[in-house]
């Protein structure tokens, strides 16, 4: 036999890679949730009433990754800037894991997924922060 | 109907969807679009932009789950996720261009394909290439893995992918339609990953599930930008798919499956038939 893969010489082995990525997954998720139930809350405590208005396309009018406003928003209690926050942990879930994969491989010297890795983040946030 | 009763009865839809996606492996998201714009008459894009987002989260709710059985292969999922990105910023910048009318004839289509797909599923041979053989470039590329023998043997037999480029081009196709439509597509994937690259039925589906979040998020990249993500449209769905693919999978072990598969096929029939209506202009949304 040759000598062992890369990726089976050291602690990163790809068994712990699998469990890390689950963990990052699972905290995502759960997290994500929490937040979003959070805000729905209060959301429909204090708009509940209103009608709802979605059979017509309105551009949504605020950025909705303007981190300052949302934050604001979020410490004043409003509903609508809690759940985007929640929304945006569940987007950030998998970028995260996509990181973690990269440095996993980089780890076991595997510098070709290590570059695979790479480009799927790139594309990821060429889609998030570039498409208008 | 006040944004309280809407938002609950919108939650309680998506459980069912979320349910009944868990039980038959197909996922919610092909049943949540039909269900806002034909049963709650919301405007396609946005109906589409909650899809997404609820997408993320019950594959990486179910990924998490599976990549702890050893079963999803990350070097695959990640290299085809180069193809499925790509696929879905496509199909981001594409939903803002085509007419909502066509966009509404294409899910169709692919409601109809995966009622059909539901019930026929390729089971291929694994390839296994003998000791001896030149080495392939799936095995160069370390597109590779050991999957447990079922039983109490506890031995592994090794896989190894092949026709890495039809199945690469096969996952453009699932990214796009993952975006354009706002469902996971892994109806296609998993098409992409047994039927043409010969993967084992429990890798394929494990590793198509493990793709799909990164898939998702990339169109929900793209919708974000476009202000197709409406925060208050996407709560219900997103808590109440969640939830009911948590209860689908518990569920999972006692149903009679092979009924609920015909069942949903026949839901997938009639949904398909009313969007390609609807996107002909024949009944409305």
């Amino acid at each position: 036999m040759s000598e062992p893969r890369p990726h089976e010489r050291h602690d990163w082995s790809d068994t712990r890679v699998d469990h890390a990525i689950g963990l990052v997954l699972r905290l995502g998720v759960v997290i994500s949730a929490i937040i979003v139930l959070f805000g729905a809350v209060l959301y429909l405590l204090h708009h509940g009433g209103g009608l709802p208005d979605y059979r017509v396309f309105h551009r949504a009018s605020a950025n909705l990754i303007n981190f300052p406003d949302l934050f604001a928003g979020a410490a004043a209690l409003n509903g609508i800037d809690i759940i985007q926050i929640g929304l945006l942990v569940l987007i950030a879930t998998p970028m995260s894991r996509v990181v973690l994969a990269a440095y996993a491989f980089f780890r076991q010297r595997d510098l070709l997924y290590v570059l695979v890795s790479a480009v799927v983040f790139a594309v990821v946030m060429v889609s998030v922060f570039l498409v208008r | 109907m006040s944004i309280l009763v809407f938002s609950l009865l919108v939650a309680l839809g998506s459980f069912v969807a979320g349910t009944l996606g868990a039980l038959t492996g197909l996922g919610g998201g092909v049943v949540i679009v039909p269900l806002l714009t034909v049963g709650f008459g919301v405007e396609l894009h946005y109906a589409i932009g909650a899809s997404l987002v609820s997408v993320i989260a019950t594959s990486s709710g179910a990924a998490a789950a599976y990549v702890r059985d050893g079963y999803t292969n990350v070097r695959i999922g990640m290299f085809l996720e180069m193809a499925t990105t790509c696929g879905a910023l496509l199909g981001g910048v594409l939903v803002a261009l085509l007419p909502t009318h066509a966009v509404s004839i294409i899910f169709g289509v692919v409601l109809l394909f995966s009622a059909f797909f539901s019930t026929h599923r390729g089971d291929p041979a694994p390839f296994n290439p003998k000791p001896g053989d030149p080495q392939t470039f799936a095995q160069r590329i370390r597109m590779t893995g050991t999957l447990p023998t079922p039983g109490e043997g506890g031995g592994r037999v090794a896989y190894v992918a092949r026709r890495v480029p039809l199945g690469f081009v096969l996952m453009i196709v699932a990214g796009m339609l993952s975006s354009l439509l706002g469902i996971g597509s892994g109806a296609f994937k998993v098409l992409a990953m047994d039927n043409a690259m010969g993967l084992p039925f429990k890798v394929s589906t494990t590793t198509s599930n493990f793709m799909i979040g990164v898939t998702a998020t990339t169109g929900v990249g793209a919708y974000l930008g476009h202000g197709y993500i409406d925060p208050a449209l996407a709560m219900p769905v997103m808590l109440g798919v969640l939830a009911g693919s948590l209860v689908g999978a518990k569920v999972l072990v006692r149903a009679r499956s092979k009924y609920l598969r015909y069942a949903f096929m026949l839901v997938l029939l009639a949904l398909g038939v009313q969007m390609i209506l609807t996107g002909a202009g024949i009944g409305h949304v």
